[in-house]
């Protein structure tokens, strides 16, 4: 079962509810947990795995050869990203543009493009004290696509766990599609704002278009108003959980604790939060 | 000589444009007879890539300059590799007529990679 | 010489992290600067979770449609179901049909529009569509002309959006004589950070004290330093934990980098939030507002009274 857990706005809690739900799930399930926030990872913070495996996350640029390359400069006019250029019957390579599609060698007549690794970051794998298969992305520095590596990172872990728990970047735009689009249901964090719900309407409209089952956290319980609420009293998507602002809960995240570890009554009410998910996905599989 | 300016429309009393990749217009200007001519630049709506669109554009209108406010890396890669000298105006150039007299007396200021921005 | 042209200074907030009250800040920057000579164009950045609107009543002037990438679409009628488009495709953005009744069909969500079906298609039966992305808009605030877009959900957030926007932004800001453009900057540090970045004369980085704080304000600095763009720290929510505010300052001492304030947690924050206006504004005497007031004096400080040009 793939568990992600996303919101429209940053900074809602996604990191404290994945987290959580990793650790109190931990005990009688294998999980694996994916941080997918490949710009800003934060979950190996608070989940301290023992990072033993780095690979780095690559994808596959062009390399024109010389020698075979005629100049007819078909591959720069097929390349919908201009990572291609053609000075002086010399092609030349802007890898940060280039998306992996492939196009330029299938399209080359004279298969004078054959394909170099990039490098645009490193994935890491770990075992957390909670028995959790932690594994992370983190995008290198200035280099400009999340989603190319939020793919690779999908398919690290090689064997079958219970339960796999993906913490989604922020926002609705196709990084968050790249982690959540195949899950059997979706968590949605925000917080009791007007910036909270707005950001909340952003990854309803993806929700709607994938068709997978959903339901609403809404964290910091009481430091806004109803909006969030009220507007989902419009829709089909459920409030499965209020999280009440506490300053101790605040500060207890600062330090770099799971929630479940140091309010441990949350354990109950995450393992709870589980059951009511698996009756969603019972009732409404969503498309195939 | 062949030198493109990046303008925001399509005279020389325009204004010049800042950016490059993304600027609406170039004036295509030769400076051996004074004839010029607006083009619309091909990385204005370009998803991605605007700059290398544009640059590539430069190339094969045979230029040997070109001026603008600002050109980023790839811009700069690519310019740089076709021997295409880049100069920047300053805020005393409020036309294309400026920037033109301006390079024409050597005025620009020529841009070279470690800039800030 | 005639200047008749001044620069437009802009200045960029950023932070790594979301949620570490960017928005709050940059908005209470705006309606600082809106009561000096330092007047400028406001421009929401964070085009995927577009929120600088809902605390300036932002009422649109002109709304525009941002056509940005494009995707496949499959003619049914010339499809030989050869299947070669799906072998091409990495980015299982098509779906083979599941018996001789189904059709080959796309998957917009997944389609990243680089054409090599509609290439080896030998019945040119695809074409590439260009789709509507989301949309920007001009819009009057209480503080001044805001710029701002939303992203359609599952759109690529390439930076092409928020770099229109702050174009447009800027070019107002030119023909206007505003020497300032704020622009509210986008999570992460990817292609749209560093395209809200571009131009920028200086960066105002907010964090967070914690440990995720630290982490991510290390990963931003290391983007903007290669993009050689100056920075001012402030450290936000900074009473919630001192020890996590002393790593943060410590870090900067050692890096040598300013810290221009620390700005203490308050709830009027959020309440500000609820009434639509930036907490500058909501709650003029409290210390979160003196606090972004002082930094605002740093920033105006390093923009505008160093002497550089």
């Amino acid at each position: 079962m793939k568990i992600a857990v996303a919101s429209g706005k940053g900074g809602t809690g996604k990191t404290m509810i994945a987290t959580s739900l990793a650790a109190s799930l931990a005990p009688g399930f294998v999980i694996h947990f994916l941080d997918c926030d490949v710009e800003a990872p934060n979950a190996h913070l608070f989940l301290n795995p023992e990072l033993t495996g780095i690979s780095p996350a690559v994808i596959a640029i062009p390399k024109i050869d010389p020698d075979l390359c005629i100049a007819c400069g078909k591959c720069v006019n097929v390349c919908q990203y201009h990572a291609l250029a053609m000075i002086q019957e010399k092609i030349l390579v802007f890898s940060q543009l280039c998306h992996g599609c492939g196009s330029c060698a299938l399209n080359c007549p004279v298969s004078a493009i054959s394909e170099e690794e990039k490098i645009i970051g490193t994935l890491h794998q770990g075992k957390t004290k909670h028995g959790i298969m932690h594994y992370v992305g983190k995008l290198t520095i200035s280099e400009p696509m999340a989603s190319p590596i939020i793919h690779k990172l999908r398919k690290l872990p090689q064997t079958n766990p219970d339960i796999t728990i993906l913490d989604a970047p922020p926002g609705a735009s196709c990084a968050v599609v790249s982690t959540v689009y195949d899950a059997d249901f979706i968590l949605l964090v925000t917080e009791p704002t007007p910036f909270g719900l707005h950001d909340l309407k952003q990854m309803l409209g993806i929700i709607s278009q994938i068709g997978i089952p959903a339901g609403v956290i809404i964290n910091r319980h009481g430091i806004g108003d109803k909006v969030v609420e009220t507007f989902l009293t419009q829709t089909s998507i459920p409030i499965m959980m209020k999280i009440p602002y506490k300053h101790e809960i605040a500060i207890g995240l600062a330090s770099g604790k799971v929630l479940t570890d140091f309010k441990p009554v949350y354990r109950r009410k995450f393992r709870a939060l589980f059951e009511i998910i698996k009756a969603h996905i019972i009732a409404d599989p969503g498309e195939p | 000589m062949i030198i493109m300016i990046t303008s925001q429309g399509t005279t020389l009393k325009s204004k010049p444009n800042q950016i490059f990749g993304r600027s609406l217009m170039f004036i295509k200007y030769d400076t051996e007879n004074d004839k010029w001519e607006a083009f619309m630049n091909p990385g204005v709506n370009e998803p991605g890539g605007a700059s290398i669109a544009a640059s590539q554009f430069v190339i094969d209108q045979q230029s040997s300059a070109v001026i603008s406010g600002n050109f980023g890396p790839n811009a700069f890669r690519l310019l740089e590799a076709a021997g295409i000298q880049m100069w920047t105006f300053d805020p005393s150039c409020v036309s294309i007529e400026d920037v033109v007299n301006a390079y024409k007396k050597n005025q620009l200021t020529p841009f070279l990679q470690s800039r800030k921005n | 010489m005639i200047t008749t042209q001044k620069t437009v200074h802009q200045l960029v907030i950023l932070s790594g992290k979301g949620g570490t009250g960017k928005t709050i800040i940059s908005a209470s920057l705006m309606h600082l600067a809106s009561q000096t000579k330092y007047r400028g164009v406001l421009v929401d950045a964070d085009v995927d979770a577009a929120n600088l609107a809902l605390v300036t009543q932002a009422a649109p002037i002109t709304t525009h449609a941002f056509w940005g990438s494009q995707t496949a679409e499959i003619d049914l009628i010339k499809c030989n179901r050869c299947g070669q488009c799906y072998q091409v495709c990495r980015f299982g953005a098509i779906r083979q049909p599941i018996d001789e009744k189904d059709v080959y069909q796309i998957l917009h969500l997944l389609c990243e529009g680089c054409a090599a079906c509609m290439y080896i298609c030998p019945e040119s039966a695809i074409q590439m569509i260009k789709q509507q992305d989301g949309e920007w808009c001009h819009s009057v605030t209480l503080f001044g002309d805001l710029f701002h877009a939303e992203l359609f959900p599952g759109a690529e957030n390439s930076g092409k959006l928020v770099t229109t926007v702050k174009q447009n932004a800027k070019l107002f800001a030119e023909d206007n004589h505003l020497p300032l453009m704020i622009v509210d900057g986008p999570p992460g540090i990817g292609c749209p950070v560093i395209s809200a970045s571009a131009g920028a004369r200086l960066a105002l980085l907010v964090a967070e004290p914690g440990v995720s704080g630290l982490h991510d304000l290390e990963r931003i600095i290391q983007t903007l330093n290669h993009f050689h763009i100056p920075i001012l720290i402030c450290i936000n929510k900074a009473d919630l934990y001192p020890e996590g505010t002393r790593t943060i300052t410590q870090f900067a001492e050692s890096n040598g980098y300013e810290i221009a304030g620390y700005i203490p947690f308050d709830d009027a924050v959020p309440q500000s939030i609820v009434n639509a206006q930036p907490v500058s504004l909501f709650a003029p005497e409290n210390q979160v507002s003196l606090a972004i007031g002082k930094i605002w004096s740093r920033i105006q400080q390093t923009l505008f009274e160093k002497g550089e040009c």
